[in-house]
């Protein structure tokens, strides 16, 4: 057995224990991976710094808060997602049990990048524990210092056979593929993403795939140029280009062209002083390769500024270059590095063709005060993601999916989409062995008449929802006549009844409180005129309302203690929405205690 | 290779031309799916009689009501599903608008199955349009009598622009799949969908597919033997036992063995009379080559049969048949076995049972028959498949709000009801910010500093929910 196979079976071993499974488990896991990154910064620090010269302040902005945030959002979340969740019924299932199970899948292996080495290998990783999964973890031999104490310190903290990593190169990655796995969670390059997914077929493992592309940005004439160059310069010069989502080229008209390159020339220098060489928050490019490759790119191009590079330090300064097509060798493939280069489009349409014409990419920006345009490059177009207006930031709100699509790659992840692209949602029918009378339609031998109820019964949808209004309203009415006729014989009874109505319920039952409250006012002798009118206020007030609120609470109580109708209503008036005005007027009749009494009540009924 | 390659260009113009993206046209052509659903019934249950000798009964049931439940279900929902889901901001990105577009994949290629040759077929078409792509859509050519009809009808009904069929064997699908395709979505076996991936995997398309497998029907604790014989005889002899979800083996002790048999036994007389093979309400095996495999199975097992085992090769019919004693390694045990032979295995305890089901490969479906809940809970946690149902067989997958689809071998993604319209849509993430608070950005750009990320780290943190924001 080699060590790949060994590793595998370990990790699928301990996930047929079924320790992983328990909501404690993966919390208690989730925690320690939370302590491993407070108490192990200033390692992970150093690791970045080795490995691609990010400063400490970068490393921690770019790489430790994001999975921090990650992780304390599955930790609060967790119990939420792993809930099952019910779905509609249908007639034939009105007795049973119907929901989706998220489960975990098994054994997952976690292909992390070089170019965020921890970020990009951990967020995974947090799914994969709160997915209750086995996980490997083979972060990227590229950024070896990281790979290194990845390898070290990760399982000093997480549990050592369910979260093993493997480290090593291309050859040991191949290794690796042959084993069989319950998914693959691959981040890298577009050509690696093909050999993910054909080494996964003869297995049939389902695959996510995150991978780069050339995300375009297209800046409007009609845009504040300036702040705009300053968050694209930004994006673009963070880990100095090898960004999966940095804005990799610029499209925008001719006539802006200059005023965008002297822009960017100006945030450079705002951000890293004179000289970005010197400046500790400017990063190097990973190894000689990629910077051979990089400095390749700039051949035949106009320069605008930059273009200066030392070997010897993997340096490659901010660069703009001007003027270039659509055919020149620096737009055949993805840069992830420090080169921008603009392309000029006459119009927002050549722009939309000229995104079209290429492969989908992860991210698409496009800065312009315009909405209508904004909604029509939005609409014209296909990318992984769009930001109108900015760049990267969407990849920090863990509430949107973030993936590629076609040549970008395929899943999703972070924060609840992570956990569902590495669980299992099983649909689940429980149901019981009675009521076989009611199955005996759709047994053979089979008639004509047991067709057409089987056609009704088994398939045939139902508004559950409906069914409940349905029966609420029933309920209501025999209510209201119990009212009535309790408030005719008994008036100086205290009572109390409530009705808590769903806002869809509302347009059809909205009659039936009204009916009942003007009954009684007509009834209680008691009642003042301008108690009367208060109330029939209040009423006609709350009937206008109803799309307004998600719910609402009305409370009826016989005459006896009025103040108490009153602040009972009057605490209910903020979620109804009701205008100062009623609030004053109610607000004149209350008293104190009762509003005291009646806010717990609705909390407490709410 | 031409005409394939030709019919893929007209798809791809008419999507990009942006045709199939309005809510109208994808009702409109929802709404005529419907219609030749609804007009044809009679011709359709004529081809599947052809076919599978599909009784009417079953034809309307699996094929026609289930098509057009999913339709209706689909014209009434597609506005609500196509609205842009707006997400939770954090502080950092209060001001702006996040939210979730459903858009279009492109052009997706729906390869369908012979054993339901219509709804395996037209229910991820349902999907596909409602989620606006154009498609091409490959009926099976084992199930053929369906395969012309869908073939002459669609093109009647549906837009020619945007929905196409192609015909043809396994050397056209070969040939098809070359073709780089914006989703593929397989139902078939595993055999085949490992080429698929493999020909996917070249153009980095996206792929459900949608297997078979064992699925393990468990027989535990208390149970009312009556009810459960007609369930499973239900079930298992639905289309002759060709259904992907179809209970393929019985779990149970001894002693609930000695009392289902008999009970198994008068179900079937019950439901197919003396002579099944006279009885109309009894598929056939759909090909010499499958009954072949079949016969094969009944050879070399080394289980007892008890009830059934006649077969007529002419009329491609094998008698609902049940065996005994069956052994874990036993030749029924190895594949799926796609026909009308249940073998039943007995196991004394519930946890063993469930150690032999996870020792196979995940199925599409497990059930369980209990009257005790403690053992369907036990077997619902304990083991791991695409569906799970208790006390009852199949009918999990009438439901739309429930997703079908496997996992492990049994399959990847899921379709039916919303869950079909998301396999066919991209969820582009998307956020409008403003121009304005360009100082608040300020903190994130460089030079860098501690007090920076200070405040950094309180606006992206998940805490930071202000309700009055």
């Amino acid at each position: 057995m080699s060590q790949e196979e060994l590793v595998v079976e370990r990790a699928r071993r301990s996930f047929q224990t079924g320790r992983s499974k328990p909501l404690e488990f993966r919390l208690q896991q989730l925690r320690r991976l939370q302590s491993f990154l407070k108490e192990r910064q200033e390692d992970i620090k150093d690791a970045l710094q080795k490995d691609l010269g990010k400063s400490g302040c970068a490393s921690e902005l770019y790489e430790l808060l994001v999975v921090e945030a990650e992780l304390q959002l599955s930790l609060t979340r967790l119990a939420e997602w792993a809930a099952p969740r019910p779905v509609e019924k249908n007639l034939f299932t009105l007795s049973d049990e119907v929901y989706v199970r998220p489960e975990p899948l098994g054994v997952v292996l976690i292909v992390g990048p070089w170019n965020y080495p921890w970020s990009l290998t951990l967020l995974p990783l947090v799914g994969a524990i709160a997915a209750g999964n086995a996980a490997i973890v083979k972060p990227s031999e590229i950024s070896s210092t990281s790979s290194t104490v990845i390898k070290q310190l990760l399982p000093l903290y997480l549990d050592k056979d369910l979260y093993q990593v493997v480290e090593g190169g291309v050859p040991e990655t191949q290794q690796l593929l042959k084993q069989r796995f319950d998914h693959i969670f691959y981040t890298g390059s577009t050509a690696v993403g093909k050999l993910v997914m054909e080494a996964a077929a003869p297995h049939l493992t389902p695959v996510t795939l995150e991978l780069g592309g050339k995300s375009p940005c297209y800046i409007d004439k009609d845009c504040d140029i300036r702040i705009a160059c300053r968050r694209i310069t930004w994006a673009k010069l963070i880990n100095c280009g090898q960004t999966c989502i940095a804005p990799d080229f610029i499209l925008c008209e001719p006539s802006v062209q200059n005023r965008v390159v002297e822009e960017i020339r100006r945030c450079v220098k705002e951000f890293y002083a004179d000289s970005p060489k010197t400046s500790d928050d400017y990063g190097r490019i990973i190894n000689q390769r990629q910077f051979k490759r990089i400095v390749g790119l700039m051949e035949g191009c106009t320069i605008a500024f930059g273009g200066d590079a030392d070997e010897s330090q993997g340096y490659i300064g901010p660069t703009v270059l001007k003027n270039v097509t659509g055919d020149s060798r620096v737009m055949q493939e993805e840069i992830f590095g420090p080169l921008l280069p603009i392309v000029t489009v006459q119009s927002v349409d050549e722009a939309i063709h000229f995104i079209n014409e290429r492969e989908k990419p992860l991210a698409l920006y496009v800065f312009s005060h315009n909405a209508k345009l904004i909604e029509k490059v939005l609409a014209e177009t296909s990318s992984g993601a769009l930001v109108a207006n900015d760049c990267i930031v969407h990849f920090l709100d863990s509430a949107l999916p973030f993936g590629g699509v076609g040549h970008s790659g395929m899943g999703r992840y972070r924060g609840r989409h992570t956990f569902d692209q590495l669980s299992n949602l099983r649909s689940c029918m429980i149901k019981q062995l009675k009521m076989e009378g009611l199955n005996s339609m759709r047994y053979p031998p089979h008639s004509t008449k047991k067709l057409g109820w089987a056609r009704r019964f088994l398939l045939s949808q139902l508004n559950v929802q409906k069914l409940r209004n349905m029966a609420m309203l029933a309920m209501l009415t025999c209510l209201a006549a119990f009212v009535v006729q309790s408030a005719n014989q008994c008036w100086h009874h205290r009572r109390i009844i409530y009705w808590k109505l769903v806002h869809e319920a509302c347009p059809a039952y909205c009659l039936v409180p009204k009916a009942i409250i003007l009954l009684r006012i007509i009834s209680s002798k008691a009642a003042s005129f301008t108690q009367t009118t208060a109330l029939s206020l209040r009423d006609n007030v709350f009937l206008s309302r109803k799309p307004a609120h998600t719910s609402t609470l009305l409370l009826i109580t016989q005459h006896a203690s009025l103040p108490l109708v009153e602040g009972l209503l009057c605490s209910a008036v903020p979620a109804l929405k009701l205008s100062s005005r009623c609030r004053s007027s109610a607000a004149g009749v209350q008293s104190g205690p009762s509003l005291y009494w009646s806010k717990h009540f609705i909390f407490v009924l709410m | 290779m031409d005409s394939h390659s030709q019919v893929l260009e007209r798809l791809r113009t008419a999507f990009r031309s942006g045709i199939t993206l309005p809510l109208e046209f994808r009702r409109t052509q929802l709404t005529k799916l419907l219609a030749l659903v609804e007009d044809n019934e009679e011709q359709i249950v004529k081809a599947l009689h052809q076919d599978l000798a599909k009784p009417k009964f079953e034809s309307i049931l699996s094929e026609v009501e289930i098509v057009t439940n999913e339709l209706h279900h689909a014209i009434s929902n597609v506005a609500t599903w196509i609205q842009p889901e707006y997400v939770s901001k954090n502080l950092a990105t209060k001001l702006d608008d996040c939210f979730v577009r459903r858009e279009p994949l492109g052009v997706v290629l729906i390869i369908g199955p012979w054993n339901y040759p219509l709804q395996l077929l037209i229910l991820p078409l349902v999907g596909a349009i409602a989620a606006g792509n154009c498609a091409v859509i490959k009926p099976s050519e084992i199930s053929s009598a369906t395969d012309c009809l869908v073939a002459e009808l669609i093109p009647k009904y549906l837009s020619q622009d945007c929905y196409a069929v192609v015909r043809g064997g396994a050397e056209e699908t070969k040939a098809l799949l070359q073709n780089r395709f914006d989703h593929i979505f397989y139902t078939g076996s595993q055999a085949v969908a490992r080429s698929v991936v493999q020909a996917a995997s070249v153009h980095l398309t996206p792929v459900t597919l949608e297997l078979g497998g064992k699925c393990p029907c468990l027989i535990y604790g208390q149970i009312n033997i009556q009810a459960v014989a007609h369930r499973v005889v239900w079930a298992k002899y639905f289309n002759a036992g060709q259904s992907c979800v179809a209970p393929d083996y019985v779990l149970c002790t001894k002693a609930t063995r000695d009392a289902l048999v008999p009970a198994l036994t008068t179900v079937l007389e019950e439901f197919y009379g003396k002579e099944p093979q006279k009885s109309p309400d009894l598929s056939r095996i759909v090909s010499a080559r499958h009954f072949t495999r079949l016969m094969k199975l009944l050879e070399k097992t080394k289980g007892k049969v008890v009830i059934g085992g006649q077969s007529d090769e002419k009329d491609k019919y094998i008698a609902p048949t049940v065996l005994v004693d069956v052994e874990e390694d036993d030749a029924l045990m190895g594949e799926e076995i796609f026909g009308p032979i249940l073998p039943i295995l007995t196991v004394e305890e519930l946890e063993k049972s469930i150690e032999l089901v996870n020792r196979k490969e995940k199925p599409l479906a497990l059930y369980v028959f209990s009257n005790e809940s403690s053992v369907v809970k036990t077997t619902m946690e304990k083991t791991s498949s695409g569906g799970f149902c208790s006390n009852d067989g199949i009918i999990h997958m009438a439901l739309p709000g429930l997703p079908f689809g496997g996992v492990g071998a049994s399959g990847w993604g899921s379709y039916h009801g919303r869950w079909g319209f998301e396999t066919f849509s991209h969820r582009r993430a998307c956020m409008l910010r403003g121009w304005a608070l360009e100082r608040l950005n300020g903190l994130r750009y460089p030079p860098y500093s501690e007090d920076k990320l200070k405040w950094l780290r309180w606006t992206t943190s998940a805490r930071s929910n202000c309700s009055l924001m």
